[in-house]
């Protein structure tokens, strides 16, 4: 205790600054900070860089196997390769979906929440419930009631008329996709309600007030009232949205491991295929790569449209 | 404002219901599957409620030896992982709230970019690193992957915590001649308690719940976590099996679930009233 600098005392109140420094910190910040520091670098951000950086050869599983730099030409097989592509697809329509689905799911609920409504209280704690599983459990959940004879999809759809015989949902090439982005919707729709409901709190209660005495309709109101002022936290939240769904890899791989025949295997699910059922390492991080940028250009699209709506 | 017109009102609470119905059902179902007898679940039309509800199946997966000691594995795991985690966080989200450093906004930066870069760039690598360290499919890899992974946010937490408590207090014990290292111990840390029980839960259930680290780090059976027992297990299905299925679904619901209660009332609690009144 003894090797610790004498405290602070004489530092501005409120605002403590150090006097020598490293990454602005002193002897003691850094005595503080550098145990949490060191395994992060070493057990995240090394492994992060080194993943991108795997991307560019022709690393393969296997004790002895040389991996050299190749350059583009993972990128090159990437191109022509029919897989690559068909699992882009599915992962785009997947990502478009579910955010876009989500969005409007979750505004509905966000704005019946917003409300005196009787039995708020009630769908406040279920809007949270998906949140409160675990993934895994969400997934098996669904393949209970997706289940061909014991699933209450069936039963429901079949009581009420809809259906006359039962249907394997997960396992018919058309209908696979589909229920699984109704399971995506369902279990991103909290996170996506809180926010939308706190933005609707913000909103200014004396314009819509003024609005109504002016003789607008709820719908006008909505649009020149609510809208203009949720319209920031949307923005980010569909972006953050799409980038989660765009890499997300758990819900899928346990309601389907991508099947049937490759109707639902997302690209990360297909970058995890190749790198541990085939050990093409060098690949896959290819292809984790190539997911980079096209998240990167939604980035883009956000920080362009957070720059014009900064502007108004 | 607006009367209440009858009509609006009715679509409204038909829409709200409509919501609780699609949020409620999937997990009614869980619950009303793990309520089953397995003749009941092998019925062709099944049953909506249980005719004869029975808790045989919670019997059932306790009695099942994969799932009793994946309990135990990941109740080990977590728990390590929550301590450690937490045991790092504490110093260094100090720093965060004191100093003005570039490992605060580092860490801020990191919590958002872990966010955007797909999990297969790290978990190659990841993977790899683990092997040559020999900690590849062992339960201290699988701690040390947690701790690094839920240690940003955790770090993130508990800055919030500190800087919610006013640097008086700091000052006052610096007056009394006592060592940074002190303050931090007698004066910081009880007042931090409730961020303390805050991150190390969030650590605890993030590893609990975790599945995609376990899935690639983890091979031996008698290590694996109740993720990953629980996806092997559906897929060796029979239904008379989903009833088990679901009563073990439910029970690794438990932790999350303690952590949202809790995160709610803290959310209402306020931290510190009145110890330093200016």
């Amino acid at each position: 205790m003894s090797l610790l600098a004498p405290p602070r005392a004489s530092s501005a109140k409120g605002s403590p600054r150090p006097r020598r420094s490293f990454l602005g910190l002193d002897r003691d910040g850094l005595f503080l900070a550098v145990p949490a520091l060191i395994p992060v670098v070493i057990f995240s951000l090394y492994p992060l860089l080194r993943g991108i950086y795997l991307g560019f050869t022709d690393a393969r599983a296997g004790r002895n196997t040389e991996t050299t730099f190749t350059g583009l030409e993972n990128y090159r097989d990437l191109l022509g390769d029919s897989y690559f592509w068909e699992s882009f697809r599915v992962g785009l329509i997947w990502a478009f979906s579910v955010t876009i689905l989500q969005f409007f799911a979750s505004l509905g609920l966000a704005l019946l929440l917003n409300q005196k409504i009787r039995l708020r209280w009630l769908a406040r704690t279920l809007a949270l419930v998906p949140w409160a599983m675990p993934p895994v459990v969400i997934g098996i959940m669904w393949r209970l009631v997706y289940h061909p004879n014991a699933g209450l999809a069936n039963s429901v759809l079949t009581d009420v008329g809809i259906i006359d015989r039962n249907i394997d949902w997960l396992s018919d090439f058309s209908l696979a996709l589909p229920a699984v982005i109704l399971v995506g919707v369902w279990a991103g729709m909290p996170q996506t309600t809180v926010v939308l409901l706190a933005g609707l709190q913000s909103v200014s209660k004396e314009l819509h007030e003024a609005a109504s005495m002016d003789g607008a309709g709820a719908w006008n109101r909505f649009k020149n009232v609510t809208w203009p002022a949720i319209a920031p936290v949307v923005t980010a939240m569909t972006t953050l949205d799409f980038i989660w769904n765009f890499n997300s890899f758990g819900l899928v791989y346990v309601l389907t491991e991508g099947g049937p025949g490759g109707a639902t295997r997302l690209p990360l699910l297909f970058a995890y295929e190749e790198a541990f059922r085939y050990g093409n390492y060098g690949y896959a991080a290819a292809l984790g790569n190539a997911m980079v940028l096209v998240i990167a250009v939604f980035v883009v699209f956000y920080l362009i449209r957070r720059m014009k709506e900064a502007k108004n | 404002m607006d009367r209440p017109r009858p009509l609006a009102s009715t679509l409204k609470h038909l829409a709200l219901g409509a919501y609780l119905v699609f949020l409620a059902f999937p997990l009614f179902w869980l619950i009303s599957t793990s309520l089953k007898t397995p003749q009941e679940l092998a019925l062709i039309d099944p049953t909506i409620i249980p005719d004869a509800p029975t808790f045989d199946n919670f019997r059932a997966a306790f009695s099942e030896q994969p799932i009793v000691r994946s309990i135990v594995n990941t109740a080990f795991v977590s728990s390590v992982s929550a301590v450690l985690t937490v045991f790092l966080s504490i110093p260094a989200g100090y720093v965060m709230a004191r100093y003005r450093s570039v490992v605060s906004r580092a860490t801020i930066v990191w919590v958002l970019l872990s966010q955007i870069f797909p999990w297969v760039l790290v978990i190659i690598p990841l993977f790899l690193l683990l092997r040559n360290f020999g900690l590849y499919d062992s339960r201290l890899g699988l701690i040390i992957v947690y701790v690094v992974w839920s240690m940003p946010f955790a770090l993130w937490m508990l800055r919030s915590y500190v800087a919610s408590i006013p640097y008086e207090l700091e000052e006052a014990a610096a007056m009394d001649g006592a060592s940074k290292a002190r303050a931090l111990k007698d004066v910081i840390a009880p007042l931090l308690a409730p961020g303390v029980v805050a991150a190390g839960l969030f650590a605890f259930v993030s590893a609990w719940n975790e599945f995609l680290f376990a899935l690639v780090l983890i091979r031996d059976p008698d290590l694996q976590t109740l993720s990953l027992t629980l996806v092997k297990f559906i897929g060796a299905e029979g239904v008379a099996r989903l009833g088990p299925l679901a009563a073990a679904s439910l029970v690794a619901t438990i932790p999350s679930l303690i952590f949202f209660a809790f995160m709610q009332r803290r959310l209402t609690g306020g931290l510190l009233g009145g110890a330093v009144k200016s």
